[in-house]
């Protein structure tokens, strides 16, 4: 956000703070009619080029944009100005406590943005709000003075109260109900002021003020059978945060084995754990737990994981290698095998062509620079490199195209593919030609594609290649439209005219003369073609 | 173009409201409380600022919460000492603390919440923006969000009066239903004898209907968000589509007036309609010839800034169909569409395999060919295992083999899988269903059924009748039903599904698709006793897509609308389509 926008902007949330409490006297309808002119659109979509521009768009537009993405997308990316993070100067209050100075009427810390939600969500009228706010001071004042939570290593310790925003407590609740503030952890406070007067919530109890954000001491639930009930408390509220929480605490609490027990019939749970400890990345637990439950897949592949991690080549391959006797299914285990050979061939590759690269003795380097390291790159992309650096190499070495199809098993298809991707990109026509060239047993050539020839000539125009070998190719086409198809699409006038008159079609002639330019061979062509008395015409 | 809404079609709740709202409270937040005067992005990089306070608005994940430690702990030992506050948003989950406190530095940070999950993107459509709930909750299994969730519902009603009529299908719904009930029980009385606003209330989990968002979109609000990516609202064009060397952020919604008449159209009638609109454009510019002093006086003040409006406007979407045409036809855009109808169709599976496997034989997008795969399989009933071992094969020389990590995460979501080795009848069995009448092929699949939780695409279809009978043409410019939004080839499921119960209002007679949907535990209804709701109220319908929803499926329900007079408001975790989707289940960021 540009600096003068916010600083502009100021006057405006002091005003709509006075309009959301004007709104919560008044009632609903009032509020909607009220004129809010800043926010009155100009009644036009409006694109955002200079910071004066940026200015205009964040006042008139109805709908602006927010973004929360913290995905790390590129094409995500909007302003920076509308991202979610800040750094701020200049604050007033240098209070160190001001978390607990700074408490309004309703024990909310001034200025939390769940005071002002509160006041607008609320639709209930002036008598509602009075009667909360009354309520809060009440046991504000009278919490002043409570006992902190029991212990620095509590879960409550870390759990700071404070109400859900927008959540209004029912009376029941509020009595029992501290505010925030004096939960909040100081450190530093002898032990003996701390003391647990919350020993007698229920499991329920416990769920619902976790639900809400609440502080809550979850030490008394002591014996298995307190803590399972907590959890399937917790479960039955559906709410994952609490589930979490209550997992958090069984995982300190309990030893890995009765944890992984209990949790394998409660599917739910379990769930969350392995979340939780792939988020917080605690790998060991989680392959302890897999094994535990001998999901000997996830196992493997949790580890296998890992290697995105390593970014040196070399120990990536090490680790790579670890993987290989891991338990995956047949078929994994063959890709993980198949991945270590690729990364130590690219190894091997890689400081090989560097080094020829910088010695710069070798044409095709020196005539291609090579744009990016070939390592951890897909095996197509490895072999496409080779074709294009290494295509006359001899079989025996690493590099060479026909070493990498054998030793990974690559199709035909895609080897076929791939090459003459490589070798049009050089326009080496020539290799292209040997690619499709077949000799039978009696020694006749024969040009064969496994790929198809309208596949060879979509890739080959799109390698630019002249129109003698475009046309070389389409006329292998077999199926008659296709190839008229891809001759007229690609300006082969030869081979469209040629096939025209093999067809006998002489009104497709007499259309596709307009398509020529005047005076060129090919219209001259069409025209002896079209008087010429050999051919007897179908129309 | 644009058909009009019937004249006695509701009229819709004003969401600016909810906009004002979080527009007030961020700015509160940010300048009032903490007088933020720069914003930057969190990211794990040293803090450039100098400031002596930092205030981080953060989503709450533990990524973030380690950025932030790096920072704490960094300005630690260089013996810095600053105040920082982290306040989340919609709000603090307790892993995220307690990361804070083993990272040491809890009571360093202060800690605020910010309960911000409904933004309004447009006058129908209300987004949480999350798009991380999709993979947390469908592949993690993790229901962190049916919480947001819940109080999102409750800030609905309670600003706009209770939902008489509650309906939903899937777990997440369910869930997110029952803990919204408790929230409402427990701060009772709020809504009480306030007149519902709108009528009714359509929870849907996305993964009742995968199809639907794995499909190419057509109409033209779902091909930009394809082509150019839609964030919140709006979208950046480049200099291929502004025709100069600047990109432009453009907001799409309905105050975009010629946006507004295209955005649901299908992309074939978009730029007749584009040029006409040009054209008439035109002639208006043309009336100021002739005219007197005072006449262009008039012209200037009155009418100039307005035609130059729609100008701009025009040209923009004239370029952003012009680049989505250049795009469209160099990726064989027609034939991709072709494969998609027939897997849509379940014929010519063969050919539709060796389509996917060329895509990936060709390196085409990794995303790409992944979303033609997962539709395969979820059309089919999985893939045979000799395909799905090949396309896997392929797959990972082509792209990398870390993806068997992404392969393993499309299996554990469903999106992706393997017939299992005795499904092998289920070739039969579709042989069968062909042959035999529904019913019978009902009992043949009951009897199969318990073996694996299936798509049973092919069978719901059917029943649904998704796929319409084409006679003739299917007129594009005046659509008979939903099916426009996919060239008339296919209705979305999930609209389908909200149409019929609503026509019902309950689930009756739909026994079958619930449990071919394997949602037989959570499909439900609820109905409020005393029907105090008006009949407009009662044509005002809010669905919500746990776990995003496409512009297609908005498209097509806004049609449903028009045609019977309803209006329908969206809720969405986030807008999302194929790419998004494949995206999130990926295990290597592109």
């Amino acid at each position: 956000m540009p600096h003068s926008l916010t600083r502009k902007a100021r006057p405006v949330a002091a005003d709509a703070v006075a309009v959301l409490r004007g709104r919560a006297r008044c009632g609903r309808g009032d509020a909607k009619d009220r004129p809010l002119n800043y926010f009155k659109s100009c009644g036009s979509t409006l694109m955002s080029r200079t910071k004066g521009d940026e200015e205009e768009y964040w006042n008139s537009s109805k709908f602006k944009a927010f973004t929360f993405d913290d995905e790390d997308d590129e094409l995500s990316q909007l302003k920076e100005s509308k991202r979610a993070v800040n750094s701020l100067r200049d604050f007033v209050d240098d209070d160190d406590d001001d978390d607990l100075e700074r408490v309004s009427w309703s024990g909310e810390p001034v200025g939390s943005i769940s005071w002002s939600i509160r006041e607008t969500a609320g639709n209930s009228g002036s008598t509602h709000e009075g009667r909360e706010q009354l309520k809060s001071r009440n046991s504000f004042s009278s919490c002043a003075q409570l006992p902190k939570p029991a212990s620095t290593y509590s879960l409550s310790s870390f759990f700071r109260g404070r109400t859900r925003p927008g959540s209004f407590q029912s009376l029941s609740d509020a009595l029992s109900d501290t505010p925030a503030k004096s939960y909040a952890p100081e450190l530093g406070r002898p032990k003996g002021e701390y003391r647990d007067y919350s020993n007698d919530w229920s499991p329920s109890d416990t769920v619902r003020r976790l639900r809400k954000g609440k502080v809550c001491s979850l030490e008394r639930f002591r014996s298995l059978q307190d803590k399972l009930q907590l959890l399937e408390e917790a479960v039955s509220v559906h709410d994952g945060n609490v589930i979490t929480a209550v997992l958090i605490f069984l995982k300190r609490t309990l030893s890995k084995e009765i944890l992984f027990r209990e949790l394998e019939v409660r599917q739910v749970a379990l769930r969350h754990l392995i979340h939780y400890l792939k988020e917080i990345g605690d790998q060991k637990l989680l392959l302890d737990l897999f094994r535990f439950l001998d999901r000997t897949e996830e196992l493997a592949l949790s580890h296998y994981r890992e290697h995105l991690n390593i970014q040196d080549p070399e120990k990536r391959k090490e680790f790579l290698k670890t993987c290989i006797g891991l338990p995956f299914s047949a078929e994994d285990s063959a890709h993980i095998q198949d991945h270590y050979t690729l990364l130590e061939r690219q190894i091997i590759i890689e400081a090989n062509d560097r080094h020829l690269e910088s010695a710069g003795q070798t044409e095709i380097f020196r005539k291609h620079p090579r744009k990016a390291s070939i390592l951890n790159m897909p095996l197509v992309t490895t072999l496409f490199y080779s074709c294009f650096y290494h295509y006359t190499e001899a079989e025996g070495t690493f590099s060479s195209p026909i070493n990498l199809k054998k030793t990974f098993k690559i199709p035909d298809k895609q080897y076929v593919l791939t090459a003459l991707a490589a070798r049009a990109k050089l326009r080496a026509w020539h290799d292209v030609d040997a690619l499709f060239t077949t000799k039978n047993w009696l020694g006749y050539t024969k040009k064969r594609a496994p790929i198809g020839f309208h596949r060879v000539v979509e890739i080959l125009h799109k390698n630019n290649a002249p129109v003698q070998i475009l046309q070389e190719y389409i006329n292998l086409v077999e199926d008659v439209d296709t190839k008229l198809n891809l001759a007229t699409r690609f300006k082969c006038h030869d081979v469209v005219i040629d096939t025209y008159r093999d067809l006998k079609d002489r009104q497709q002639l007499v259309a596709y003369k307009s398509k020529v330019d005047k005076g060129s061979a090919e219209e001259d062509k069409i025209d002896a073609i079209l008087s010429s008395s050999q051919i007897r015409w179908k129309n | 173009m644009a058909f009009p809404h019937r004249p006695d079609a509701p009229e819709l709740p004003d969401f600016s409201m909810l906009k004002r709202l979080a527009r007030d409270q961020l700015i509160y937040l940010l300048e009032q409380q903490h007088e933020v005067d720069k914003l930057y992005k969190v990211e794990n990089k040293p803090a450039l600022s100098s400031s002596e306070q930092l205030c981080f608005l953060v989503r709450p994940r533990i990524r973030n919460m380690r950025y932030i430690a790096n920072l704490v702990n960094a300005d630690k030992v260089a013996g810095r000492t600053r105040k920082y506050k982290v306040i989340f948003s919609p709000q603090k989950f307790y892993a995220c603390e307690m990361v804070l406190e083993e990272e040491g530095i809890y009571g360093d940070v202060s800690c605020d919440e910010w309960a911000f999950s409904l933004l309004p993107l447009d006058v129908d459509l209300l987004s949480m923006e999350l798009p991380e709930f999709f993979r947390d909750y469908f592949l993690e299994g993790d229901q962190r969000w049916i919480n947001t969730v819940a109080q999102a519902l409750h800030l609905l009603s309670t600003l706009y009066g209770p939902f008489p009529n509650c309906y939903g299908i899937g777990r997440c719904a369910k869930m997110s239903y029952e803990l919204w009930r408790q929230l409402e029980e427990e701060e009772d009385g709020e809504t009480k004898g306030r007149r519902p606003e709108i009528g009714h209330i359509f929870l849907l989990d996305r993964d009742v209907d995968f199809v639907t968002a794995l499909c190419s979109q057509v109409v033209y609000e779902g091909l930009v968000d394809d082509t150019f990516r839609i964030k919140c609202g709006s979208v950046d064009f480049g200099p291929e589509v502004t025709s100069s060397d600047k990109s432009l952020k453009v907001l799409l919604n309905a105050e975009d007036k010629v946006f507004s008449e295209i955005r649901n159209e299908h992309f074939s009638n978009v730029f007749g309609f584009l040029s006409q609109k040009a054209r008439n454009l035109q002639a208006q510019y043309d009336r100021r010839r002739g005219m007197d002093i005072k006449q262009m006086k008039n012209f200037v003040s009155r009418e100039l800034k307005g035609l130059k409006q729609e100008h701009r406007l025009l040209s923009l979407h004239i370029g952003a169909c012009e680049s989505i045409m250049k795009k469209k036809t160099k990726q064989d855009f027609q034939e991709l569409i072709k494969t998609e109808h027939a897997l849509l169709e379940g014929f010519n599976i063969r050919e539709g395999t060796s389509y996917i496997e060329e895509h990936i034989d060709r390196q085409v997008s990794p995303i790409e060919s992944l979303r033609l795969m997962c539709l395969l399989s979820i059309t089919e009933n999985g893939l045979i295992p000799k395909d799905y071992r090949s396309l896997k094969t392929q797959y990972l020389q082509s792209y990398g083999p870390e993806h068997l990590l992404t392969f393993s995460n499309l299996r554990r979501a469903g999106l992706l899988t393997e017939q299992a080795p005795g499904d092998t009848l289920t070739a039969v069995e579709s042989k069968v269903s062909k042959l035999v009448t529904d019913k019978a092929a009902g009992k043949i699949t009951d009897a199969f059924s318990s073996l694996a939780k299936r798509s049973n695409f092919r069978a719901i279809s059917k029943k649904l009748n998704l796929i319409p009978r084409v006679d003739g043409e299917y007129d594009l410019k005046v659509p008979r039903d939903m099916a426009y939004v996919f060239s008339g080839a296919y209705v979305p499921l999930s609209c389908r599904i909200v149409e019929l119960v609503l026509e019902r209002r309950s689930w009756q007679g739909l026994d079958e698709v619930v449990r071919l949907l394997n949602c037989s535990e959570c499909a439900f209804t609820d109905m409020a006793k005393e029907d105090k709701a008006s009949s407009e109220s009662l044509r005002l319908i809010l669905v919500v897509f746990l776990g995003g929803c496409t512009f297609s499926e908005i498209s097509a329900l806004r049609f449903l609308g028009r045609e019977k007079g309803y209006r329908f408001i969206f809720l969405t975790t986030a807008v999302t389509n194929s790419a998004r989707l494949m995206e999130a289940m990926s295990e290597v960021k592109a």
